[in-house]
């Protein structure tokens, strides 16, 4: 017993030692907090982390990560520890739904800056002053990516491989709510421009990371008849499904060109470098930052990847063109000539904006014959369903 | 005459049972292999990130208790937290294990007693006084944990059916629950999630969100052992899990012991659910347990069914996952390396019981057996 308790006494010194080893690194320089849903295995938060690492970099602050932080209490912890104990300055979470839980944070501790991606809750919150969200315009991303499918679309219908009726696109998306609906739409209105006859067929995982179901959902896609497969998920379930397959795919977050080089087209992503910087810029100089940012294909925050070697030829030079037009404006996105409701054009619509439990439909949308994507708030709330795509299921999470 | 020499020959090793080990000298080789366990994920560390051994090891102790010296204490009072969630599961188990009953379904009943916790807090949250609602949750809690695990010792007592699928399959089934009641109140949201609701939080007491789970789950821990070591029930338990016949020779019925113990095991995970829910959480998910319900299945055997030793287990499980996130977090490692630390200690852990259950001797050569 007496050598047990010895044993004890001295690994308890000797981790206590070590343990007092270096605690003095607290600089006066600027800390930055991340918390990410999952880690570098999924290309969403990889997306995120690298950008994290490349800002910090280039701005000089030290950067802290809090990784596979779920969408709960876990969240609100983080962001305590990340401050209490980090001694962090800005705490930025990279997952919708983080946001009330960011929030409950946030009210706890004004003086720190928290920045939001994906969320819609920071323009109605007014009195939470140190909240803010931001996004990117990735549909004029995945509009341009549309146009690389539409185009091997025309490549297949030209080599007799299909007819023009058989022209018909997967998607596999996360929730049937807005950041999603605005994503396949302007994918499919990419694809639409250069190939008319396109149709497209959605289904919905439920879960923002799921490669078994994603990968299902691909393949009973491809099953249904689907020639060309996109997604909105963030796992390989469904660029894989496609490269079992073969069947062309248009990835999002980067590029899946290494584990998927038969199949892959081009994806698009956001690039959260320029926000990054833009986030820390403010708060080093004390100036405000934005309640809603919205980062576009101007501000290099919409990026398209390199292409697969597998895309139809001319696709390079219709892709330069279409990214000009979309950047100088003369090509928008959501132009109501260019789709119909039930047949109709639609003249007027009210999305909901605002944040209520009721889901209010709150806000006129439509000006000008242009249905205003993220100009009242930088989270998309685009929900309209339109004619030429078909929901196979629903998932309103 | 060769021949008759090979006949006899014994092989280079072997094993044979020992059970005069000393328990101090039990303990010892098991802090040994802690401790290598500990050096050997020191080494592999070290390699992974380029830093220095001492460097990881601190990454790791800060991870999990903060800026202790600076008293700080928010980290050490989570530490505290997750490691009492995790005991209390472990709890729950050990009553049925004992009884080599195998109840795979804590996760399952601790999902749907935080379940019925959640469904009070949202449905009578806001009519019924603070106090009064905190009686009903627990009531609920404790009701909800017990059905489910009482179900499948019913069917075993009456069927003969297997507990170990049975228990299991019953977490897939409030898993489903739970998914089901999230989306139907969380319609719309975009993701799958129930906002922290204000009603029906467990108190904060001393200033520390957690101290009430934390006591709770000691109080829990010095009664299942009093339960276990010094009641008549226990006793029975004990008897059940030696011999079936034995018990029924003496008397026992066997049933109705396995139904009853099943009951208590399933409301303690039943209280877990609660801890995690009205005392954590505010919220619920299909992952608001988190697997842990099937690490309490380790802790329970690790701890020997010991409540005290479990809640070192529990820390120590606890103090690897923590610390191996902050340094995964550190380094850019992924969550594959919180998996590998932990496995590696555990590993090692489990591995010593074999040198403590079992001797290996070596061959005694011919030449060594004449000196003798």
């Amino acid at each position: 017993m007496k050598k047990l308790i010895a044993l004890l006494l001295v690994a308890m010194m000797v981790f206590g030692m070590v343990a007092c080893g270096n605690n003095a690194d607290d600089g006066e320089s600027l800390k930055v907090g991340f918390i990410f849903l999952h880690d570098e295995q999924s290309t969403y938060d990889k997306n995120f982390i690298d950008a994290a690492v490349e800002a910090c970099k280039n701005m000089n602050v030290t950067m802290v990560q809090k990784t596979q932080i779920p969408e709960s209490k876990a969240c609100y912890d983080a962001a305590v520890e990340l401050i209490e104990v980090e001694g962090c300055n800005i705490i930025f979470a990279d997952s919708f739904g983080h946001e009330s839980f960011l929030m409950e944070a946030a009210a706890k501790y004004p003086n720190v800056q928290f920045c939001h991606a994906t969320g819609t809750q920071a323009h109605t919150a007014t009195d939470l002053k140190n909240f803010h969200n931001a996004f990117a315009s990735i549909y004029q991303g995945r509009y341009a990516a549309g146009v690389v499918a539409g185009l091997k679309l025309n490549e297949m219908i030209d080599a007799g491989k299909i007819t023009s009726e058989q022209a018909k696109m997967g998607y596999v998306g996360a929730f049937t709510f807005a950041e999603v609906m605005s994503g396949y739409t302007s994918f499919y209105l990419g694809a639409k421009s250069v190939c008319p006859s396109v149709t497209m067929d959605v289904k919905f995982t439920g879960s923002w990371y799921d490669e078994t179901k994603e990968k299902q959902a691909a393949q009973a896609l491809i099953d249904g008849g689907c020639v060309l497969i996109s997604q909105h998920a963030d796992s390989m379930g469904a660029p894989t499904a496609c490269e079992n397959a073969g069947v062309p795919n248009v990835s999002y977050n980067g590029s899946t060109a290494a584990a998927c080089p038969e199949t892959f087209l081009i994806s698009s992503r956001i690039n959260w470098v320029p926000y990054f910087e833009y986030m820390i810029t403010q708060v080093k100089e004390g100036k405000e930052i934005d309640v809603d940012w919205t980062g576009t294909l101007e501000t290099g925050s919409v990026v398209l990847t390199d292409m697969g070697k597998n895309v139809a030829e001319g696709t390079k030079e219709k892709l330069d063109e279409v990214v000009k037009g979309l950047k100088d404006g003369t090509i928008n996105v959501f132009d109501t000539a260019n789709f119909t409701v039930d047949g109709e054009t639609l003249t007027s619509y009210m999305a909901d904006v605002d944040f209520d439990a009721e889901y209010t439909k709150d806000t006129e949308v439509i000006a000008n014959g242009i249905f205003q994507e993220s100009k009242f708030r930088s989270g998309p709330y685009f929900d309209i369903e339109i004619d030429g795509i078909t929901l196979l299921d629903r998932n309103y999470g | 005459m060769a021949n008759m020499a090979k006949k006899t020959r014994e092989p280079l090793l072997h094993i044979a049972k020992r059970d005069d080990m000393p328990g101090w000298k039990a303990w010892l080789i098991r802090l040994a292999a802690i401790g290598l366990g500990f050096l050997l994920i020191g080494v592999l560390s070290s390699l992974l990130t380029g830093a220095s051994f001492g460097k990881v090891y601190n990454i790791m102790f800060t991870g999990v208790f903060g800026r202790l010296l600076k008293g700080n204490t928010i980290l050490l009072w989570r530490f505290l937290q997750r490691a009492a969630i995790l005991l209390c599961l472990a709890l729950a188990v050990t009553p049925a294990f004992k009884m080599r009953f195998w109840n795979c379904g804590a996760e399952g009943q601790a999902l749907i007693g935080g379940l019925a916790a959640m469904i009070c807090m949202i449905e009578i949250g806001d009519k019924v006084p603070h106090g009064v609602l905190l009686l009903i949750i627990l009531a609920c809690s404790l009701l909800a944990g017990a059905v489910w695990g009482m179900i499948p010792a019913l069917f075993h007592a009456k069927y003969k059916t297997n507990e170990t699928l049975f228990t299991l399959m019953m977490n897939y089934v409030a898993t489903q629950i739970v998914a089901y009641y999230v989306v139907l109140t969380s319609a719309g949201s975009g993701s799958n999630i129930i906002k922290p609701v204000p009603y029906g939080n467990l108190p904060i007491l001393f200033g520390e969100e957690y101290f009430l789970n934390v006591l709770l789950v000691t109080v829990l821990m010095v009664a299942v052992y009093i339960y276990l070591k010094y009641s008549k029930q226990g006793y029975e338990i004990t008897v059940v899990g030696e011999s079936q016949n034995t018990a029924r020779y003496v008397g026992i019925n066997v049933k109705n012991v396995i139904i009853r113990t099943m009951l208590i095991s399933g409301a303690i995970c039943g209280v877990a659910g609660m801890l995690m829910v009205a005392g954590t959480d505010h919220s619920i998910n299909t992952n608001t347990m988190g697997g842990q319900g099937f690490t309490a299945i380790m802790i329970s055997w690790m701890g020997q069914f010991n409540p005290f030793i479990m809640a070192g287990m529990a820390g120590l499980v606890t103090f690897l996952k923590t610390g191996a996130a902050k340094v995964a977090d550190t380094f850019f490692l992924n969550s594959s390396y919180s998996d590998i630390v932990s496995g590696v200690v555990i590993l090692f852990l489990v591995g010593c019981e074999f040198f403590i259950r079992y001797t290996v001797k070596f061959r005694h050569s011919k030449k060594g057996g004449e000196a003798r």
